[in-house]
């Protein structure tokens, strides 16, 4: 049982990083839906903002790494072309094949049933829009770093942040989606 | 135990908002547009996509991705620090940023960027 180096990095920008900041979603949005001066304490507010500042600073921080490996690492293995401008590297393969037919090459190759919108449709959304969730994902950390404890009683601005927080997750879940589906037809091996 | 509530606080809190907070939900748009602006283009030029290929692994993603990011962050330090005593209309500066955010949206989805192919 072993992994290679693409694979690892795989797993690193998909499994670790992006997986993180899409299961911290929860626990976040449940707090910050619930930061409100009349459920809660003064104690349990301040220490409520604590862990929203540092949690969703933690989570910018994973979204713009999972972009940054994802475009700077694991994509140009993706895009590799290996096969030919008349996909001939790809002929007969069932998988991606390293050296020969790269992942692209075998989507936009159609040698295993109808696969180029995987990459027309999928990648192309996937590539850009992942782009997105860092910054909604910053700005939703600026804001609660910004306001502290008044988000609790500025209803206004609390539900701005919410609402920047799941935008942030909404465009990390289609890439993610994406991303785990086109791995299922087209691995980076 | 605190367990007051203001009346501010039934009414959403005030109806304002700060000048930095303001400029990171307006740099968020841009970084946005700024996004679905170049994908745009350079599905429409060869020549802009070539352009965009700062990194020749990366591809054309390269500049693309980081002239957004580059914007994201111009415009949240300028923006902030032209604004940061400043308090804005919280409806002007959520509709200002709606806008840019669909713009930017709407151009990195492929049905619509590849029609300009």
């Amino acid at each position: 049982m072993s992994l290679t180096n693409r694979e690892t990095w795989g797993l690193i920008h998909g499994l670790l990083l992006g997986s993180f900041f899409l299961l911290a979603f929860g626990g976040g949005l449940a707090e910050l839906y619930g930061l409100r001066a009349r459920w809660e304490t003064d104690e349990g507010i301040g220490g409520s903002v604590r862990r929203l500042t540092v949690g969703f600073w933690v989570m910018a921080v994973a979204a713009w790494l999972t972009v940054i490996t994802g475009t700077w690492i694991v994509y140009p293995w993706y895009r590799e072309s290996l096969a030919g401008a008349d996909g001939a590297g790809c002929a007969g393969v069932q998988i991606p094949i390293p050296g020969k037919c790269s992942p692209k090459d075998f989507l936009t190759s159609n040698v295993s049933g109808d696969t180029s919108s995987w990459h027309t449709f999928g990648m192309e959304w996937k590539e850009h829009v992942a782009w997105l969730a860092p910054m909604f994902a910053t700005t939703a950390a600026f804001i609660v770093a910004y306001y502290g404890i008044k988000l609790a009683r500025q209803g206004r601005v609390r539900r701005l942040a919410i609402s920047l927080f799941v935008l942030a997750f909404s465009t990390a879940a289609v890439a993610g989606v994406l991303g785990a589906l086109i791995t299922k037809v087209a691995p980076v091996k | 135990m605190s367990t007051t509530q203001t009346s501010a606080e039934t009414e959403g809190g005030p109806a304002r908002i700060d000048g930095p907070p303001a400029a990171s939900l307006i740099a968020a748009g841009i970084g946005a547009v700024v996004l679905g602006l170049f994908v745009t283009l350079a599905e429409a030029s060869t020549g802009i996509k070539g352009w965009l290929q700062w990194n020749d692994r990366v591809g054309p993603l390269s500049g693309k991705t980081i002239l957004a990011v580059v914007a994201y962050f111009a415009a949240f330090l300028i923006l902030g620090l032209w604004w940061r005593n400043r308090t804005f209309a919280l409806k002007a500066i959520l509709l200002a940023a709606v806008i840019l955010v669909a713009l930017g949206v709407l151009f990195t989805f492929p049905p619509i960027f590849q029609a300009f192919a």
